[in-house]
C-alpha cells in the first residue's frame, strides 16, 4: 500500500494539515502537497480508467507528463475537468472526482473491453464503423460518445475570473531548475530586463530531489542561495507557477500563470495568461523519464522511477512497501537507494544491461540491493495494483525465470529532453545516439525578425543528463543567450562533481524478442490504450509515416500529447519498418505545452465587456425608454421603442404611421462623418464615388455612390459640400471606419501627391432625424437657426444654433417625409434630444428605431447598403444609373463595372414585388422560372432584397432583385415558402410612395 | 504573432496593432486597361515562399500604411519603408538579394 | 455648458489603482505638415506648447499638442475654449494646406492613478508601458479598441479613446485594476 513516510518531504507542511474529498470520501494531506501525492498518502492508487479499454489506471508520474491521473475538481461555477493530479496543487476543501468510468471506478463496466481488446486493434473505428453508413450516425456514434469522453463540460457558467498581463523582456528564461538558475546568473548586472519562469511552486526542479551537491552546498541550500542572489538583481524577475506554454514568432511566448487554482475564494483571478515578447529565449524545461515497454507495465503501481522518488523525497509519501526498480540506465538506481534509505524494502533491481551500474551500482550493492544484470520483466502481476513480477532474460522472448512480489514497479527506460518549447517555432531535432533521445539541433534554431536564433536550450532539455554538464551547459548557454539578447554577460562558475556512470543502453521493448501475446499487454499510451503490437499492426498495414501511425492509433492523442509514449512509440514504428529512428522522425510538437484553460484565454473578454459595444450619446435615454435593441456593427441602435403592453410588430407599425403623420426622431449618430478637404478634395471625391462631387456647389447636399474596384456598391450617403476645399461625407453607419480607412489608403498608397486631408469625425456629433409634417414646426419652437424652405431648400444644409446649442441642420431626407438631420457636438447630444423631446410633445414626437426607418425607407424605393447590396451588386443593378457619372473618365469601380460580367444584359435588376394577396414575402425567398438545372433543382430567376408590411399602404411590400426585372413590369413571379406553398407577387415600381417626391420638399 | 517596425512612427508595432494589406506595389488599371491587365490587377497574387513584398497599415497606431520586405517561410523581416514609392529602396534590395541569393526585385514579381 | 456632457458623467473606480473619467477636454485634430511654421505657430497660440517630436506629448489635458503622426497633431484646450481656438487655428492656417476639425467630443479621456499605472495598462495593451517614458504619447490597442496613453509622471497615466466606447473601456480599466488581481 501507498502511504505517509512518518517523516520527510521537502516540500510539505506537516504542521498544516489539508482537508479534501476524492470520490466523495474524506481525506487528509499537508500544504505543499499535490493532489497526487495526498491520494497516494491516503492509498488512493487508482485514479481514473482508460479511454478505450475501461483499464484500471494509477499514478505513473510526479508532473505535467502524468497521463492518468485526470480528475473534475470542484463544484457548480467552479467546476473544471480534466485537472491533472500531479499538478494541482491541494487546499483546504478541495474536491475532486475521477472521470471515464461508469458506474464506479472500482467497479467499470466499459472494462470489458479490455476482454475485447483483441477484436479492438489499432484503426478499429474506422474499420468497423465504416460500414453500413446510415448505422454511424444512429448507432455506432451515439454509442461511442456515450463510452468515450475524458471529463465532463461544465454546465454553469464559469465562476473565477481570467486576465491577460504583456510582458515585455530582452531574456526569457523558461524553467526554474538548476539549468535555468545557472543561466540566469549570466544575466545578473547585465542592465537587460529578464524574466525567469518556472511552471512548479518550487524552484530547483529534481537536483535537490537527486541529492546533488552544487558548489559544495546541498542542492536545496544552492537553490535557495541563487534564487536569493537573482532575486536582488533588479533587472531580473522570477515567477514560479509559471508555465512557459508556447512560444510562437518573433519572440512572442504564451505563459500560462495560476494564481487562484490553490487559494480559492480569496478573489483572486484564476489564471493569467502571459503574453510576453522577448528579444531572446532559453529554455530549460529538463527531461522527461520514459517508461519501458513491458508486458502489463500499466497496471496500477507501475511508475516512473524518478515519480517514485519525488514522492517519498518532496512528499515524505511512500508509494509501495516493496518496490521493484527496472531500469536500462543508472539513474533509477537512486531511486532504489531512496526507498531502501526510507527504510523501505527494494527486493531488486532489474537491469536490462549486462554490465549494470557504474558508481550508482556499487551503492546500491553495498546497500544490500539485490541486483539482476541483463534481466527484463515478462509480466507483472496484479489487476487494480502490482503484486508481483515475472523476470525474463532480457535478450530472449520472455520465458519466465523468477517471480518476485513486490506492490510497486520503478520503472525507467531514459530521459528525453523537453524539447517542446524549441520545436514550436520551427527548431528542428537531431537523434542522440548515445543516449537514445531527439535534442534540439543547434545549427537549426528557430528564426527570428531579423534572421537570428531566437531560442536557445540549456541543461537537460539540451541533452545534458549529468549534474555536472548540466551546470557546465547551462553557464554557457546563460552567456550565450545574455549576448544573444543583446547584454553583457556575468562570468557564471558554477560545479557539480562529475559522476562515473555507465552508459544506457535503448531498451524498446522488454524483453528484446518479446512474443505477441507479451506484446499485446506493453501500452505505450496509457490513456488512449495503445500498445506495441498496435503500433506493429499499423506499420504492418501500411501507415509509414509517424504522423499517420499517430492518427491512425491514436498515439499521443491524449491529453498528455503523448509526453511519455511518443519516443518509445517511434521506436517501435521504426523497427517495425526495418529504418533507423531519425528517419521515422518525430510528431510535431504544438502549443501549449500542458492544456490551458479557455477562461485564461478570453482573458478580460466575458460579459459584457466580451465585445466593445459602442454607445451613442443618448444610448441611456433609448434604454430608459423601452429600446429593443438591435446590433449594427459593434453600435447598438434601437429596432424600436416599445411602449407598455406593445409588441415589437406593433410598436415598429405605430412608429412609421406617427413619423409620417406627426412627428418622429431617430438616432441618427452612428452615420459615418468623414471630413475631406484641400485643393485636391474635389477630384479626389470624384474617384472615390461613382458621380460628380466636385460640382456640388457650397451648401448643397448630393447622395453619392462608393464602389469598389470591382465595380461592386460598397457604400453610400450623403456629402455637404462645406465651403470651397472642404466636403463633408456621410457614410453608412457600419460603413464609417472601413470608408475612412479606405480614402486613408488611397491617398497614402495611391495618390500621394494629391493636396487631400481626411479626418474621421463620426464620433464628434450626436445626429437626430427630425422626421415629419410637424419637423419645421418643432425646430422653429425651438429657435435659432433659420430651417424655413427658403433658407434651407431641400438638399441644403446650414450652420448655427438651434435651442442654443451650436448645430448643423441638413435638409436630407430617408423617410421620404419632410426631414432634417441635426448634427450636434455630442457632448450636447442628450441635452438636444430631451429639448426635441419636451418641444415636440405638443407636436405628437416620438422616437423611432431603425426598423421603422427601414420600412420609410423601403416605402419610397430606397436601398440600403447590405440588403440590397451584397459584395456582388453593382449600381446598374439597382437601376442607380443616375448616380453614374458619365462624364468622368476615371473612378474607383468604372473599369470594374465594363467587365462583360457586369454588362449582361441578363443580370438580375431590382424591381419593387407587390403581393398578390397582400401578404409578406418571405425574406431572401427566391423566385423560381421555368425548367431545372442540372441538378434537377428548379431555375432561380430573382430574389427578395427587402421586405416588410408597409402600416402607410397597409400591405406587404418588398424589393427584389430580378432577371430582366424592369423589363417584366407587371408579370407575376411564384416565391416558394419553406412550408411547401407558394407566395405570388407582381413585379412593380420600387418607389411605392410619394412617386413624385412632393412631400419632402414642402 | 509578428513584429514590424513602423517607419513613420518608429513603434515595432506588435501584430494586433497592424491590418495586413496583401501584395505591395501592385500597379492600378483603369478604364482602357485590357482584360489581361485588369484581371492580374484586380486578382492575380503571388504566393510565394521566400521574399514577399507587402503592404501593411499601422491601423492601432499612426494610421499609415508602409511596406514591409519579409520572408515567408522563416518570417525573417528584411525591412519596412515607405509607402510613397513604386519599388523597393535599393539598399533594402541589396540586403534581401545577400540574404538570399538568386532573389531579385522584379524576378519573380 | 452645463448641457454638455461626457459618456461616463465623471464616473470613478477605485480599484488598486484609481480610474477616473478626466471629464470634458477640448481636442483639436490637425492635419498638415508639422514642420510647417504657421502650423506650429497655430497650435502653439492656442496651446502655448511648441510642436513636440515625434511620438511625444508636449503640455497636458488644459494646453497641450501630442504628436499623432508625421502629419497629424492632436492640440489640447480647455473644453469651453475649443470652438474658438479651433477657428482661429483655421483662420491662421488660411493660406496653407491644413485640416482642422475640433473633435472635443468624439473622444472619452481617462486618468489613472496609482503607483501601478504601468501594471494595469500592462493587461491590455501590446504596448511596451513598462519602457514607456513620461511624456510619450503611445498609440495603440486597448483590449479590443484603438487608444491613446501617456504617462504625466510615474504615477498618472491618461488615456484616450473614442466616445462611443467609453463605458467598454472604462470597464476593462476597473477590471485590471480591481484588488487581488496585482501582479506584481
Amino acid at each position: 500500500m501507498s502511504t505517509r513516510l512518518a517523516a520527510g518531504g521537502r516540500l510539505v507542511n506537516r504542521d498544516r494539515a489539508v482537508e479534501f474529498t476524492f470520490n466523495g470520501k474524506r481525506m487528509r494531506g499537508f500544504e505543499g502537497d499535490t493532489l497526487a501525492s495526498a491520494l497516494l498518502a491516503g492509498d488512493q492508487m487508482l485514479v481514473g480508467r482508460s479511454f478505450k479499454y475501461h483499464r484500471p489506471r494509477g499514478i505513473v508520474a510526479s508532473g505535467a507528463e502524468e497521463p492518468n491521473g485526470l480528475v473534475n475538481l470542484g463544484k457548480g461555477s467552479m467546476f473544471e475537468p480534466n485537472a491533472r493530479v500531479t499538478t494541482t496543487e491541494l487546499f483546504d476543501g478541495l474536491t475532486a472526482g475521477s472521470q471515464n468510468h461508469w458506474p464506479s471506478l472500482e467497479f467499470d463496466v466499459g472494462a470489458v473491453n479490455a476482454k475485447l481488446s483483441r477484436f479492438l486493434p489499432a484503426g478499429f473505428y474506422y474499420k468497423m464503423f465504416i460500414h453500413p453508413r446510415p448505422l454511424w450516425k444512429h448507432v455506432y456514434e451515439p454509442f461511442i460518445r456515450q463510452s468515450a469522453g475524458l471529463g465532463k463540460a461544465p454546465k454553469d457558467r464559469d465562476g473565477e475570473r481570467y486576465e491577460h498581463f504583456y510582458a515585455h523582456v530582452d531574456l526569457l528564461i523558461i524553467g526554474g531548475g538548476v539549468a535555468g538558475l545557472v543561466a540566469a546568473k549570466a544575466a545578473i548586472g547585465s542592465n537587460l530586463r529578464v524574466l525567469v519562469v518556472e511552471q512548479t511552486a518550487a524552484w530547483g526542479g529534481r537536483a535537490p530531489v537527486d541529492g546533488a551537491v552544487i558548489d559544495g552546498m546541498s542542492a536545496d541550500e544552492w537553490v535557495a542561495q541563487t534564487v536569493t542572489e537573482l532575486e536582488a538583481a533588479e533587472n531580473i524577475e522570477l515567477c514560479t507557477r509559471l508555465m512557459g506554454a508556447g512560444v510562437y514568432d518573433h519572440g512572442y511566448v504564451l505563459g500560462y500563470e495560476r494564481i487562484g487554482d490553490h487559494r480559492p475564494g480569496e478573489g483572486l483571478p484564476k489564471h493569467r495568461l502571459w503574453r510576453i515578447r522577448a528579444g531572446h529565449i532559453l529554455t530549460a524545461t529538463g527531461a522527461i523519464e520514459r517508461p519501458l515497454s513491458f508486458a502489463g507495465n500499466d497496471v496500477p503501481g507501475v511508475m516512473l522511477a524518478s515519480a517514485v522518488r519525488d514522492y517519498a523525497v518532496n512528499f515524505g509519501v511512500s508509494v509501495g512497501d516493496r518496490t521493484v526498480v527496472v531500469t536500462n540506465n543508472d539513474d533509477a538506481y537512486r531511486t532504489a537507494l531512496v526507498m531502501k534509505d526510507a527504510g523501505l524494502d527494494v527486493p531488486a533491481i532489474i537491469d536490462a544491461r549486462d554490465g549494470g551500474a557504474a558508481a550508482l551500482g556499487a551503492q546500491a550493492e553495498a546497500a544490500g540491493i539485490r541486483v539482476l544484470k541483463g534481466k527484463g520483466i515478462a509480466k507483472v502481476k496484479g489487476g487494480k495494483r502490482v503484486t508481483g513480477v515475472t523476470t525474463c532474460a532480457m535478450a530472449g522472448e520472455g520465458t519466465p525465470q523468477e517471480e518476485i512480489a513486490c506492490d510497486v514497479v520503478a520503472m525507467s527506460g531514459g530521459w528525453s529532453p523537453v524539447v517542446h518549447l524549441w520545436s514550436h517555432c520551427g527548431g528542428k531535432l537531431l537523434w542522440d545516439a548515445d543516449h537514445a533521445f531527439f535534442r534540439p539541433d543547434p545549427d537549426r534554431a528557430p528564426i527570428g525578425a531579423q534572421g537570428e536564433a531566437f531560442v536557445s536550450v540549456a541543461g537537460s532539455a539540451n541533452g545534458a543528463m549529468a549534474l555536472a554538464d548540466v551546470v557546465t551547459d547551462a553557464a554557457a548557454q546563460g552567456v550565450a543567450a545574455v549576448k544573444a539578447a543583446g547584454g553583457k554577460a556575468a562570468k557564471v562558475t558554477v560545479k557539480a562533481e562529475a559522476e562515473d556512470a555507465a552508459a544506457m543502453a535503448p531498451v524498446w521493448m522488454m524483453p528484446q524478442g518479446a512474443k505477441y501475446e507479451l506484446r499485446a499487454k506493453m501500452w505505450l499510451d496509457y490513456q488512449n490504450d495503445v500498445k506495441v503490437s498496435d503500433v506493429q499492426l499499423a506499420a504492418q498495414e501500411g501507415f509509414e509515416s509517424v504522423e499517420h501511425t499517430k492518427r491512425y492509433t491514436t498515439l499521443g492523442m491524449a491529453t498528455d500529447q503523448g509526453k511519455l509514449s511518443n519516443i518509445n512509440g517511434l521506436a517501435i514504428l521504426s523497427d517495425a519498418l526495418n529504418q533507423p529512428i531519425p528517419q521515422t522522425g518525430t510528431t510535431t510538437f504544438r502549443p501549449p505545452y500542458t492544456p490551458i484553460s479557455m477562461g485564461a484565454i478570453a482573458g478580460e473578454a466575458r460579459d459584457q465587456i466580451f465585445q466593445p459595444l459602442r454607445k451613442t450619446p443618448m444610448h441611456d435615454w433609448h434604454d430608459a425608454h423601452g429600446a429593443y435593441w438591435e446590433p449594427v456593427g459593434h453600435w447598438r441602435r434601437p429596432y424600436c421603442f416599445q411602449q407598455p403592453g406593445e409588441s415589437v410588430e406593433d410598436a415598429v407599425q405605430r412608429e412609421v404611421k406617427n413619423t409620417r403623420e406627426r412627428l418622429g426622431l431617430l438616432d441618427a449618430s452612428t452615420l459615418g462623418k468623414i471630413i475631406v478637404k484641400g485643393p485636391d478634395a474635389g477630384k479626389f471625391l470624384d474617384m472615390l464615388y461613382t458621380n460628380m462631387m466636385s460640382t456640388l456647389k457650397v451648401g448643397r447636399c448630393r447622395y453619392g455612390l462608393m464602389c469598389s474596384e470591382n465595380g461592386f456598391l460598397m457604400d453610400d450617403g450623403v456629402v455637404a459640400r462645406l465651403s470651397e476645399d472642404t466636403f463633408l461625407c456621410h457614410t453608412t453607419s457600419g460603413g464609417a471606419d472601413h470608408i475612412h480607412a479606405h480614402m486613408e489608403e488611397w491617398l497614402q498608397t495611391e495618390w500621394w501627391d494629391w493636396k487631400v486631408w481626411v479626418v474621421n469625425a463620426t464620433e464628434q456629433f450626436a445626429q437626430v432625424a427630425v422626421v415629419g409634417p410637424k419637423a419645421r414646426k418643432v425646430l422653429q419652437k425651438l429657435g435659432g437657426l433659420d430651417v424655413g424652405r427658403d433658407a434651407l431648400p431641400f438638399m441644403g444644409w446650414a450652420e448655427g444654433e438651434i435651442a442654443g446649442i451650436p448645430a448643423r441642420a441638413f435638409r436630407i431626407s430617408f423617410s421620404g417625409e419632410l426631414s432634417y438631420e441635426i448634427a450636434v457636438p455630442a457632448s450636447y447630444g442628450q441635452a438636444f434630444w430631451d429639448k426635441l423631446i419636451e418641444a415636440g410633445a405638443e407636436f405628437g414626437v416620438m422616437p423611432y428605431g431603425t426598423e421603422a426607418l427601414h420600412i420609410m425607407r423601403a416605402e419610397k424605393g430606397f436601398i440600403m447598403i447590405g440588403d440590397e447590396t451584397d459584395g456582388t451588386v453593382i449600381p446598374q443593378d439597382l437601376g442607380l444609373n443616375w448616380a453614374i457619372s458619365k462624364k468622368k473618365e476615371d473612378f474607383i469601380g468604372k473599369r470594374g463595372q465594363e467587365r462583360v460580367h457586369m454588362t449582361d444584359p441578363d443580370r438580375w435588376k431590382l424591381v419593387g414585388l407587390k403581393t398578390v394577396d397582400g401578404s409578406v414575402l418571405p425574406d431572401g425567398a427566391y423566385a423560381v422560372g421555368e425548367g431545372s438545372n442540372a441538378n434537377g433543382q428548379r431555375n432561380v430567376i430573382g430574389r427578395v432584397t427587402s421586405t416588410y408590411h408597409s402600416p402607410t399602404l397597409e400591405r406587404g411590400i418588398a424589393m427584389g432583385l430580378v432577371k430582366n426585372g424592369p423589363d417584366r413590369m407587371g408579370a407575376r413571379l411564384e416565391f416558394p415558402k419553406v412550408d411547401g406553398s407558394s407566395a405570388h407577387a407582381e413585379i412593380c415600381d420600387p418607389v411605392f410612395y410619394d412617386r413624385e417626391g412632393e412631400k419632402q420638399d414642402v | 504573432m509578428l513584429t514590424l517596425t513602423c517607419p513613420y512612427c518608429g513603434i515595432a508595432a506588435d501584430e494586433t496593432e497592424l491590418s495586413p494589406g496583401g501584395q505591395a506595389h501592385l500597379t492600378r488599371f483603369g478604364p482602357g486597361a485590357s482584360e489581361e491587365d485588369f484581371e492580374s490587377y484586380l486578382f492575380m497574387r503571388e504566393n510565394p515562399k521566400g521574399v514577399h513584398i507587402e503592404r501593411w497599415r499601422h491601423s492601432n497606431g499612426c494610421g499609415k500604411w508602409f511596406h514591409a520586405a519579409r520572408c515567408t517561410a522563416t518570417l525573417e523581416v528584411f525591412g519596412t519603408y515607405s509607402a510613397q514609392t513604386t519599388e523597393p529602396p535599393e539598399e533594402l534590395r541589396k540586403i534581401i538579394s545577400e540574404k538570399r541569393p538568386g532573389w531579385s526585385w522584379g524576378a519573380s514579381s | 455648458m452645463s448641457e454638455a456632457v461626457t459618456a461616463l458623467n465623471g464616473a470613478t473606480y477605485d480599484g488598486y489603482v484609481r480610474v477616473e473619467d478626466a471629464g470634458l477636454c477640448g481636442m483639436i485634430s490637425l492635419r498638415g505638415d508639422l514642420a510647417d511654421a504657421k502650423v506650429k505657430k497655430a497650435c502653439k497660440d492656442v496651446s502655448g506648447q511648441g510642436m513636440p517630436k515625434p511620438r511625444m506629448i508636449a503640455g497636458g489635458l488644459d494646453g497641450g499638442i501630442g504628436w499623432m503622426s508625421p502629419d497629424e497633431a492632436l492640440v489640447l484646450v480647455p473644453y469651453a475654449e475649443a470652438p474658438a481656438a479651433a477657428a482661429r487655428m483655421e483662420m491662421a492656417l488660411k493660406s496653407v494646406h491644413a485640416l482642422v476639425v475640433e473633435v472635443s467630443d468624439a473622444r472619452a479621456v481617462f486618468t489613472l492613478r496609482g503607483e501601478k499605472v504601468r501594471e494595469v495598462l500592462a493587461k491590455v495593451t501590446p504596448a511596451d508601458i513598462g519602457a514607456l517614458p513620461v511624456g510619450e504619447l503611445r498609440r495603440t490597442r486597448v483590449a479590443q479598441v484603438a487608444g491613446a496613453i501617456w504617462l504625466s509622471d510615474e504615477t498618472t497615466a491618461h488615456l484616450i479613446c473614442f466616445r462611443s466606447v467609453a463605458t467598454y473601456m472604462f470597464e476593462v480599466l476597473s477590471r485590471s485594476a480591481m484588488p487581488g488581481s496585482e501582479v506584481r
